[in-house]
């Protein structure tokens, strides 16, 4: 399987584990990655809202190199920003023909051009979970993360807008709940897990980003989870990062390591910590990966039989997954 | 063609829907100088009585023998002429229609084109019409016994009316008793009667009238035939009690030790034996034996049911039934399916213990369900001091079903009357309209205004039970976009019901597919006319009724119950019914006997005589589709109305016309 790789400027600084740990596991899982050939930044999430043909022309010459990568048509991008805009700018230009225009001039400047709708871009959580696939990720699973509580966030870029249905069910996904699932980590139901992580909150309004912060971290930690997963640098940056000024902030106390989901599937794969970038997080993960193989409570039963004496009403099942 | 053929051609103005686009009049001049037309004319409404006038005027004094009218739909229209015809003595398959209205003249702005257009339909109809032969309408006589599908209270309403009116009527329902989602409910909107007290007299009418046979715990498995004598084929499946012997007394019921969660008739909010009927007044009051949970079927031990059971009707060795019946008629009335609220997560149902689908609350309110009438939380004990109630949930939404479900408004300010009744909880309705369009319905509205519930306008983004404040601790929390008030919204509640919506039953489309009659794109069943027809279906003989047409509450499926009753009995009183002669038919000289015509039928209407090794059209099942023509190989089926001659004659009319406007176009140029 080829893909052309848009790694975009997170996963070169803060995002590097990402990096490390997506390369890892892919060549493990039999993945050719391909890097695209000089690269620029996406403009992230503010540069479109400023001057649109000069944010839709920077994003679409990632598009024109990404399509010099001949034969190859799947572009696959593992920050959830770089996804959004390759592949927003990607259904713009198919549709607006005089931005399509200009943006194309711009691109003829520098000797580029780019067919809109040749390319399709994914993110990296939609190829694991579609094109390797749950079976062979499970069959690829050698020290299974038994006894680690994990709570999956996607965060909101992924799933919304619903482009092409990558992230799943667009208000309650479950992609990543049940690749997470397939490592053997038992997975919380992380009722915020496609909720906002404040993006740039902290910058513009801290008390407003702390919020934000303080309700995914409370959460995880109500729900008793080890550590939360994620599949965006920008929700690692904001819950690893500013977990410790939120807590000065908030006066609490939360601990809750963030670890990529490549990461903790490159553990389970057998990887070492080192191979897979673990270490580089602020809050540290060794606490909580030391429980991995360790004793969990007992997982909830059959449906329990009820007492004569017992007044509690049935629950309805949870709805089996299609 | 022995006799002259003398044709009258009619061109309607529809008023102004045709001649606003269609030059008419040109159209009728050049008409006249086609061969064998010797009236041609154009008349402001050709099926005003008037206009009906004129054609049976023609063929008495003009001598007219072939009539052809361009207007409308033949969908429409064509039994209007063939009337006129006949009451003037001319066999009414002597007649074509043009249709220069939805074909032509509604199209399209184009005068020109729209001229030329209607000249050669016009032109079609003409050479087709000379062609045409004189064919007699087909008679079979009608079976008056009745096939109703769905024991709730539209199959009810449909029996009892049939069996009232002294027709036999095979009653089918596939759970163990009638009775339907009605019999689930609490209290019925607007005016709060008990639902199981008017529904019960009316399950007990119908389960011991003199001519009503009961089959219930039973699904059709096969239907044969056509309107007037279908043969249905319906399995009864084994209930391991004996009918016979069972007096329903109950004591079974009692002894048996296993509890199972009942997700029907309790909509998984209680529990039921394995041995059971599910509510105490079913209809008929033996109860079944629930196979797949049962001590003994799975283990091969336990037998108490049959220990204490003191007539001795427990028979585990029962077997399925295969059960024939005649009938001339069908009704389905086999209802709806609730919304899966599962299927939105964020709202939190299958998550959150204490988020409540409707049907789930109307077995909490109803004083027969699992807490004695008692609205109470998950644990069956607290009694919540503020609910919310949440409308359209999976209706009214592109990601589920477009379609409002039509009682969900009246059904959660129910609900909210009820939760201030019993338990003077504060009551928040979150909705996006309110839809109270039927008799004292508004005023049932204001009423609960009055009561003081809170209403507020928008649709609900999330139910969920992170806090964000001390105050929503321990609470389902509802976030809402209030759009009155143009602001977000969180309210803590203790609970909070789902209004779900209606859904097409599961296996609609299998059922349809099984009776022969088509579904909407939503799956619901399709009516032969939403407006005109709503009870009828494309197939004769069989109808529909109730919620598997579409969303409907109790009154309008009562009312549709009826009417599909009365039309039953409308037919039954015909004792015989009228077939369109239009059918094919196999000339049995070439006939090779090689049956492929029979595989081609999509109607089962062609059959082998073995005798003569040749193939058979039976005309009462034919409904002329022409594959079967197509398909054989030796060409000895023909259609009768859509003969070679009648379709190359049409054909050649058209292109006659077309090359003639033509013509007429350059001479101008």
């Amino acid at each position: 399987m080829n893909y052309t790789y848009f790694p975009g400027c997170s996963l070169e600084k803060n995002a590097a584990c990402y990096d490390v740990s997506t390369r890892a596991v892919a060549s493990q899982l039999g993945m050719q990655l391909t890097e695209v050939e000089d690269w620029n930044c996406c403009g992230a999430t503010e540069y479109v809202s400023l001057n649109l043909t000069a944010a839709y022309s920077l994003i679409a010459r990632n598009l024109a190199q990404a399509s010099k990568n001949a034969g190859i048509d799947q572009v696959v991008a593992p920050c959830s920003a770089c996804y959004l805009n390759l592949r927003k700018c990607d259904k713009v230009l198919s549709h607006d023909a005089r931005l399509a225009g200009r943006v194309a001039e711009s691109l003829a400047a520098g000797g580029l051009s780019y067919q809109p709708g040749s390319l399709h871009v994914r993110h990296l959580l939609d190829v694991l979970y579609q094109d390797i696939g749950i079976e062979a990720l499970t069959a690829k699973v050698t020290k299974p993360l038994r006894g680690l509580r994990v709570a999956p966030y996607y965060g909101c870029m992924v799933v919304r807008p619903d482009f092409h249905n990558g992230g799943g069910h667009t208000e309650f996904p479950t992609t990543l709940d049940e690749i997470l699932q397939a490592l053997g980590a038992e997975v919380v139901d992380f009722p915020l897990k496609a909720a906002c992580c404040g993006g740039h909150m902290t910058q513009i309004s801290e008390a407003t980003g702390f919020d934000m912060i303080h309700r995914l971290v409370k959460s995880a930690s109500d729900l008793q989870a080890d550590l939360i997963a994620t599949i965006c640098p920008m929700c690692q940056l904001n819950l690893d990062g500013f977990q410790g000024a939120m807590n000065r902030h908030k006066g609490s106390s939360y601990h809750v390591p963030v670890l990529y989901f490549t990461q903790l599937m490159g553990l389970a794969m057998g990887l070492s910590a080192r191979e897979v970038g673990i270490g580089e997080e602020i809050v540290d993960s060794r606490p909580a990966l030391s429980r991995i193989g360790s004793e969990m409570a007992a997982a909830a039963a059959e449906p329990r039989r009820p007492r004569k004496d017992d007044k509690a009403l049935p629950m309805p099942a949870p709805l089996k997954r299609a | 063609m022995t006799e002259e053929v003398r044709i009258g051609v009619y061109i309607c103005h529809c008023g102004s829907n045709i001649a606003g686009t269609v030059d008419v009049e040109e159209v009728a001049r050049w008409a006249a100088h086609l061969p064998h037309v010797v009236s041609s004319r154009d008349y402001k409404f050709m099926c005003s009585s008037l206009g009906q006038e004129l054609i049976e005027k023609d063929i008495q004094e003009m001598g007219v023998n072939r009539v052809v009218v361009a207007s409308c739909t033949p969908q429409l229209h064509e039994p209007t002429y063939r009337n006129a015809l006949a009451r003037a003595g001319l066999n009414p398959y002597f007649f074509e229609m043009a249709n220069i209205r939805e074909h032509v003249s509604w199209v399209t702005t184009d005068k020109v084109e729209a001229t030329k257009k209607a000249e050669a339909l016009v032109g079609a109809a003409v050479g087709r019409v000379a062609w045409h032969q004189a064919l007699e309408p087909l008679f079979v006589p009608i079976d008056s016994n009745v096939l109703v599908v769905g024991g709730g209270v539209t199959g009810i309403q449909s029996a009892l009316e049939i069996a009232d009116a002294g027709f036999h009527v095979y009653l089918v329902e596939r759970e163990p008793s009638i009775g339907g989602h009605m019999a689930q409910l609490d209290k019925t909107f607007p005016t709060l009667d008990c639902s199981a007290c008017i529904l019960t007299p009316k399950m007990f009418n119908v389960g011991n009238h003199k001519n009503v046979t009961l089959l219930t715990w039973s699904e059709v498995e096969k239907v044969d035939g056509y309107i007037g004598n279908f043969t249905v084929t319906i399995r009864k499946r084994a209930r391991y009690i004996d009918e016979a012997l069972c007096t329903g007394c109950g004591v079974c019921e009692e002894k048996c030790p296993k509890k199972v969660v009942d997700e029907v008739f309790e909509a998984g909010v209680g529990y039921r034996k394995v041995v059971y009927r599910p509510f105490p007044q079913a209809v008929p009051n033996y109860p079944v034996i629930d196979r797949e949970n049962c001590t003994f079927f799975l283990k091969g031990t336990c037998k108490a049911c049959e220990k204490f059971c003191p007539t001795g009707a427990i028979k585990f060795d029962q077997q399925d039934e295969l059960i024939t019946v005649k009938v001339g008629n069908i009704i389905l009335a086999t209802g709806w399916d609730l919304f899966d609220a599962r299927r939105i997560p964020q709202y939190g149902y299958g998550r959150l213990p204490n988020v409540f689908s409707s049907m789930e609350f109307e077995r909490l309110s109803n004083a027969a369900g699992p807490t004695g009438g008692k609205i109470v939380l998950r644990d069956g004990v607290t009694v919540p001091k503020s609910v919310g109630i949440i409308h359209c949930v999976g209706s009214r939404d592109k990601h589920y079903n477009n379609y409002c479900s039509a009682v969900c408004c009246m059904q959660s300010l129910k609900f909210a009357h009820l939760v201030h009744e019993k338990t003077g909880a504060q009551v928040h309705n979150f909705y996006i309209d309110i839809r109270t369009p039927a008799k004292a319905y508004d005023e049932f509205y204001q009423r609960v205004m009055d009561e003081g519930t809170t209403f507020i306008r928008g649709k609900v983004a999330e139910v969920t039970d992170t806090a964000r404040t001390p105050e929503e601790e321990g609470k389902v929390i509802v976030q809402v976009d209030d759009s009155l008030a143009g602001m977000q919204r969180r309210i803590p509640f203790d609970m909070v019901i789902l209004s779900a919506g209606l859904e097409p039953r599961h296996d609609a489309k299998e059922v349809a597919i099984k009776f022969g009659i088509s579904c909407s794109a939503d799956r619901w069943f399709m009516e032969k006319h939403p407006k005109l027809d709503p009870v009828a279906t494309m197939t004769d003989g069989v109808f529909i009724a109730g919620a598997c047409v579409g969303p409907k509450d109790i009154p309008a499926s009562v009312a549709q119950g009826s009417a599909a009753a009365a039309r039953v009995l409308s037919i039954i009183g015909q004792k015989e019914i009228q077939i369109d002669a239009a059918t094919a038919i196999v000339d049995e000289v070439s006939c090779v006997g090689c049956q492929e015509c029979i595989a081609s039928c999509p109607y089962q209407a062609i059959e082998f005589l073995e005798d003569k090794h040749k193939a058979y059209v039976r005309e009462a099942l034919c409904k002329g589709c022409g594959t079967c023509v197509g398909t054989c190989l030796s060409k000895s089926i023909s259609l009768k109305h859509f003969t070679d001659d009648q379709l190359v004659a049409e054909m050649t009319g058209a292109m006659v016309a077309m090359k003639l406007f033509e013509q007429a176009q350059t001479e101008v140029a």
